[in-house]
């Protein structure tokens, strides 16, 4: 759709820059910029230094959008049988300009904002916006350093493409590392602090938050000679590693899991406690998503009422250990609680599956919704408050006695561990599903109930055994999550946990457990989750915002999610993937060693 | 009803009724299969056809009348236990796991099976019948053609070691060219010794490599009959078969 002007001009072999996708870009960083101008993230964001004095996160928050939109103006894709565009300076020139588009949309509100006020539907519009537009400065000279400031970065949007693969991979390494590391900031000075480094991030830290100038560079210089170091190592290790023979590629994984566990179960002793708390509360996040992810990723059964088994879980903690548990409460050890608490959501999970399980899409989503939020109230209801506590919710939560220590949410680092290992029996449990016989009938069952049924497989059955596995995983993490905190309300059980699981889910892939994992990390590490703070304290108040934002944008790009599996990959970009497969002669490659590719399927691509 | 000689129907069905909700779809149904016989179902659209089918596959339960499976009584088993006793169908539009590998389809027509040996022997049946199917094998079958689909279904229905298959309009939403190739490979299906239920809307295609056949209309056989006797019907002709007749 780039290469459209392209084929107007008639010029079938040589295609013009797409100018209309220029300023179709331009148009979008305006109204991009704008929007997040009113959304109030500048304002509340600029007291958080990047690099201090020079750029604050509520600045990045905006500058980010010219760079973006001329980069991806210059995009395009080069049709088989098409010279490819000459780049030259015009990618320059028309990278500025869009730039300048896209800051244009900035001026206007600024005229707009000195000259009416339009506070009451807009709660942003505000002159502390006005003055921070404006650099505090005179409006038309806050014009012409933001008219300035978007050429600039336009142009070295447009300069990317202009520039090889791998000196454009040093200078977005160099950019990424600097936000990266001062974003970051908690968790570096933390792993610097267990590392005995801490003088390093002082000096590098300006001391209310950002980098110093020289601690920028600083840190831009070490990730680009990082890069340059471990170029050449890191094709070399990849040729060697593809130079093996299946089975030694297994147990190179297998080292290398082991290795990374290890690594894990370590790190905890070299983090503070604010990185230890962060890190079990993804941790009890990974649990939930892994759980979902068999739910809606394998079996195609989009659960929006997950959270149910999660305050299912947490409850019956609560009410098995705590001694102030109002109704019944018998004290029970942590670990036999555990016990009684699976069997129990087990049992919640076939209850509210059984009659759940028999609708399909649409309905089903909504009556999961529904449950979710019955579960809830029921435990906030007045008429069930003798047992739990109602709005009061129940305290007092013991924590974990395992022997030598005991677990609990003042030592972080204990719930880590805790989380990690029911984390890797999650994992584990997953990935042994995943291949199993039931996991294969719950692909089928995705695909096409019906004919799932037809071949003999028992989909009521099958599909219930999805919700409980499910469930099952989510009492794990709310009888951590119990321990943890020590009390539970349920206020903890909001709607908005299961949407955020959910969308955890869908950005790191569906059906793809590293992705889900790693979609986790980042989203709950780097964001937080729906109560829990994560890495950017600031933004909590733009988090929904954000994911939202996110989850537009990956639906309309990358459907298979963050890191993509290659079924995944595969089905969502099946007619491209065709195409190209046809064109380069893969699928006949692929024909004569189908045998090999069997188990490997996909590894052409 | 001729019988080659076999005594005992593989699939019957007696004096079977269905609803769907109130409304009477299947009057008093009465089919008989027996072992490697390739039957098929003619009908016109909303004639009950498919509901034949679902009722044979225990899909939908009849509301009275008995589905009986080799002599014994299944109206009340669930679809599984049929499938495992030997029948499996190829569904309408062929309906593969479309995001899953062609290997893993067929797989999961083994769904029940445990004696992974005769899979393995199986498969290779399957490769031997369709040679196309295990160059695709890695290859997601949604991705095939429509021929090679409709290979990959019938070896995924074949994969369960079926005694009867059944099959719904297998040359629905194939090219013309593909149709002729598509009735030469249940032929060849047949030959391997599966009995065939066949649904079918190109009535003369499927008339002329079945045994036996019969006319549904409005959920009522009207006609049951052999396969040459219903090509010279003139009544089926006349409702049909029209356009060959005139020709």
């Amino acid at each position: 759709m780039n290469n459209d002007v392209g084929l107007k001009n008639n010029a079938p072999n040589k295609s013009q820059y797409p100018w209309l996708r220029a300023v179709r870009f331009s148009l979008l960083g305006s109204l991009a910029s704008v929007f997040i101008a009113l959304s109030g993230m500048p304002v509340g964001l600029d007291r958080r230094a990047i690099i201090y004095p020079v750029l604050s996160l509520g600045f990045l928050a905006i500058l980010w959008i010219p760079v973006a939109m001329a980069a991806a103006a210059g995009n395009e894709t080069v049709l088989e049988g098409m010279e490819a565009r000459k780049r030259g300076f015009v990618d320059v020139g028309v990278g500025a300009l869009v730039g300048l588009g896209s800051t244009s949309g900035i001026c206007c509100l600024m005229v707009l904002i000195k000259n009416f006020d339009l506070r009451d539907p807009f709660v942003n519009w505000s002159p502390q916006l006005l003055d921070l537009l404006s650099y505090r400065q005179n409006i038309s000279v806050g014009i012409g350093i933001w008219l300035l400031v978007g050429a600039g970065l336009g142009a070295f949007g447009g300069l990317t493409h202009l520039i090889s693969g791998f000196s454009r991979r040093l200078i977005l390494n160099f950019v990424f590392a600097v936000i990266g590391v001062s974003v970051l900031e908690t968790i570096v000075t933390d792993l610097s602090e267990g590392f005995g480094l801490a003088w390093v991030t002082d000096l590098m830290y300006y001391k209310r938050g950002g980098l110093e100038i020289y601690g920028a560079l600083f840190v831009g210089i070490v990730s680009v000679t990082v890069l340059l170091l471990l170029r050449r190592r890191t094709t070399t290790t990849r040729e060697r590693f593809n130079s093996l023979s299946l089975n030694d590629q297994s147990r190179v994984k297998f080292i290398s899991i082991i290795a990374g566990s290890l690594s894990l179960a370590i790190l905890p002793f070299f983090l503070g406690k604010i990185t230890n708390e962060l890190l079990a509360n993804v941790g009890l996040f990974v649990l939930l998503a892994l759980g979902l992810n068999i739910v809606v990723g394998l079996a195609g059964i989009l659960d929006l009422g997950y959270v149910a088994f999660f305050a299912v879980g947490g409850y019956t903690t609560a009410v098995l250990t705590s001694p102030d548990s109002p109704g019944f409460s018998p004290e029970l050890p942590w670990p036999i609680a555990l016990i009684v608490v699976v069997v129990l959501t087990g049992i919640v999970g076939l209850f509210i599956g059984a009659p759940v399980i028999r609708m399909r899409g649409d309905y089903l989503a909504i009556v999961t919704l529904g449950f979710g939020e019955i579960i809830r109230l029921l435990f906030l209801s007045d008429w069930l408050s003798d047992w739990f506590g109602g709005a009061q919710g129940i305290t007092n939560i013991p924590g974990v006695e395992v022997g030598f220590a005991t677990i609990k949410g003042t030592d972080p680092r204990s719930v880590f561990l805790l989380v990690l290992f029911f984390c890797a029996v999650a994992i584990y449990v997953s990935w042994r599903l995943e291949k199993s016989r039931l996991g294969r009938a719950w692909m089928a069952i995705r695909e096409d109930e019906d004919v799932a049924e037809a071949m003999g497989i028992n989909t009521t059955n099958t599909k219930l055994m999805a919700f409980v596995v499910g469930a099952v995983l989510a009492s794990f993490s709310g009888a951590i999550f119990a321990a943890k905190v020590g009390s539970i309300f349920p206020t903890s059980f909001i709607m908005l946990v299961s949407i955020i699981i959910l969308v955890v889910v869908i950005v790191g892939g569906m059906g793809n457990i590293s992705g889900v994992i790693v979609g986790t990390v980042v989203l709950i590490g780097v964001l937080g989750g729906p109560k829990q703070p994560g890495l950017l304290q600031e933004f909590s108040q733009f988090k929904l915002l954000i994911y939202g934002a996110l989850l537009v944008w990956m639906m309309l790009k990358r459907p298979e999610g963050l890191i993509p599996n290659i079924r995944r990959t595969r089905e969502l970009h099946q007619d491209e993937f065709l195409q190209d497969a046809w064109l380069k002669g893969q699928i006949d490659s692929e024909e004569d060693n189908a045998d090999s590719n069997v188990r490997k399927e996909g590894k052409n691509l | 009803m001729s019988a080659e000689g076999h005594e005992i129907p593989l699939l019957e069905m007696r004096g079977v009724n269905t609803h769907y909700g109130a409304v009477h779809i299947l009057k008093d149904v009465n089919l008989a299969i027996y072992p490697g016989e390739l039957v098929c179902l003619l009908g016109g659209n909303a004639s009950g056809k498919s509901t034949t089918l679902k009722t044979l596959l225990g899909m939908v339960t009849p509301t009275t009348g008995e589905v009986v499976l080799d002599g014994e009584a299944v109206t009340k088993e669930s679809t599984s236990y049929r499938v495992e006793r030997g029948i499996t169908m190829v569904p309408e539009n062929r309906r593969l796991f479309k995001r899953l590998s062609v290997l893993e389809n067929l797989e999961l027509g083994a769904y029940l099976r445990k004696d992974r040996e005769q899979i393995a022997l199986d498969l290779e049946r399957i490769f031997d019948l369709f040679p196309r199917v295990k160059e695709r094998l890695g290859q997601k079958s949604g991705t095939l053609s429509g021929g090679e689909q409709q290979m990959v279904a019938m070896g995924r229905a074949l994969m369960s070691n079926p005694r009867v298959l059944l099959m719904d309009e297998p040359s629905m939403g194939l090219a013309p060219a593909l149709v002729q190739t598509n009735f030469e490979l249940i032929q060849q299906i047949h030959e391997e010794g599966v009995a065939i239920f066949m649904v079918e809307q190109n009535a003369n295609m499927a008339l002329s490599i079945a045994d036996r056949g019969w006319v549904l209309q409005t959920g009522r056989v009207v006609l049951d009959d052999a396969a040459d006797a219903l090509l010279a019907n003139p009544d089926l002709r006349a409702s049909y078969l029209g356009e060959v007749g005139s020709a």
